[in-house]
């Protein structure tokens, strides 16, 4: 294995606006957005699962199109418009995504929701009335390990609904 | 840039190789010069017979490209690369220059005419996608040179191709996995490119077995001498994705199977190619 490096790192300043609101700071390049909203912002609702990659329970949107936020560094999110599941309610009420997983026990743990709610929101915003198969491939990077998924696409299904009648 | 930064500095892309390598410090870079911000470095065009990919443009944008679907195998691979939020992510150029023995890009590619471009302090240089693949994670990329596009030449009418992966899930990498590029006369097979994928250090080009199709009539049986040529061709590691046999075994099923979807596409039928997951 390399020598680590010891390299002085030098604090950069970035401006990320997460869930429409600016947060400006002074952060270490080789921070992670999921480190930035979680420790630098206090968004907490953005989960660490694996840390790999894999798991999804990171994904928050990126300028609208979701990204797993353990794989990208806080720096090149500068300037970008981040959401969080922390975003998604409105007025104390709940995101008509939000209102669907609810009512259809979408969930049991909920380590893995807030990822799948984002998810979501990319799927519904290209294909309102997604087909199973588009609801199986757009939360194919989200690893749920309590549901078995099935409630799950009922959630989805009924997020659509919810959002057409909104 | 880069070179200022002495020589461990490397160039981030879209990071969906990169980071995971960080984290599992194989790579230990001490700068890393972001590329995200640099405009007009994505795009999807046609031009000469050719369709050319900026070095960014993300494997979401190809997946969603009309221009791209005019060559099938480049959809089946952007589309089954991963997940959604790694598409969104990851680059193409980024992907090549990674090398990743796993990598999907660099096998699909090799089954057509494709050439990378690149730029670095010494000018610019375009190089054959067989010599730019030199290793696992090498590229015949100086050190500060980088990816500026992807060019791969349209094939004639009356071909056809297909890319499928045998993948445990989405996000991980593909167990094993088979580009095919047919062009066929008839039931007859002119030319036939076959390259095999997560089965070697590099993407490996299945000569024997493209020797096995080519002036043949496709059926049944020249299909399973090929892809028992494309099983001999392979030289797998065992791992936890599977036994070097097993992976031998699955080259075998994906070969024959990307021949037969590449068949009917090259008949000019539109049909899905996707990934199989366990």
């Amino acid at each position: 294995m390399p020598e680590a490096a010891t390299v002085e790192t030098v604090a950069v300043n970035v401006t990320i606006n997460v869930n429409r609101k600016p947060y400006s700071r002074q952060i270490e390049p080789r921070m992670l957005l999921v480190e930035f909203l979680r420790e630098a912002c206090d968004l907490t609702g953005t989960h660490v699962g694996c840390d790999t990659t894999y798991c999804g329970a990171c994904t928050v949107l990126m300028n609208g199109m979701t990204v797993k936020s353990c794989t990208v560094f806080a720096v090149q999110a500068d300037g970008s418009e981040i959401t969080t599941v922390e975003g998604l309610e409105k007025d104390g009420k709940l995101h008509p995504i939000q209102q669907a997983f609810s009512d259809s026990y979408g969930l049991q743990c909920g380590f893995c929701t807030p990822g799948l709610m984002l998810s979501t929101h990319q799927l519904l915003a290209q294909h309102p009335e997604p087909t199973e198969k588009e609801i199986r491939k757009a939360i194919a990077g989200n690893t749920c390990r309590c549901t078995g998924y099935m409630n799950i696409f009922k959630a989805i299904r009924q997020a659509g609904r919810n959002l057409k009648g909104a | 840039m880069l070179g200022q930064l002495g020589e461990s500095a490397k160039f981030l892309a879209g990071g969906q190789s990169l980071i995971p390598l960080l984290k599992l410090r194989f790579a230990n870079p001490e700068h890393l010069v972001d590329l995200n911000f640099i405009p007009g470095t994505s795009f999807i065009k046609e031009d000469s017979g050719a369709l050319h990919f900026g070095a960014m443009t993300r494997h979401a944008e190809i997946e969603h490209s009309a221009l791209a679907r005019k060559i099938p195998v480049l959809h089946d691979c952007a589309a089954g690369i991963a997940d959604v939020q790694t598409r969104n992510m990851g680059t193409i150029g980024g992907s090549l220059a990674e090398a990743d023995p796993s990598g999907d890009w660099a096998n699909a590619l090799m089954t057509l005419d494709t050439v990378v471009h690149c730029l670095g302090s010494s000018g610019a240089r375009t190089i054959p996608l067989s010599d730019f693949i030199q290793d696992a994670y090498t590229s015949a990329l100086a050190h500060e040179e980088l990816v500026t596009e992807v060019e791969v030449k349209i094939p004639p009418k009356g071909s056809g191709g297909a890319y499928l992966a045998f993948k445990r899930c989405a996000p991980v990498y593909p167990t094993a996995s088979a580009a095919v590029q047919l062009a066929m006369a008839g039931d007859v097979c002119q030319d036939a490119a076959i390259a095999l994928g997560c089965v070697g250090l590099t993407a490996i080009r299945a000569t024997e077995a493209e020797t096995a199709l080519r002036g043949k009539v496709l059926n049944d049986k020249t299909i399973a001498t090929a892809a028992e040529a494309a099983r001999a061709a392979a030289d797998p590691q065992p791992d936890m994705r599977g036994s070097a046999e097993y992976k031998r075994e699955l080259v075998v099923a994906l070969v024959k199977r990307a021949v037969h979807i590449a068949t009917r596409r090259a008949r000019g039928e539109q049909i899905e190619g996707s990934h199989l997951y366990a």
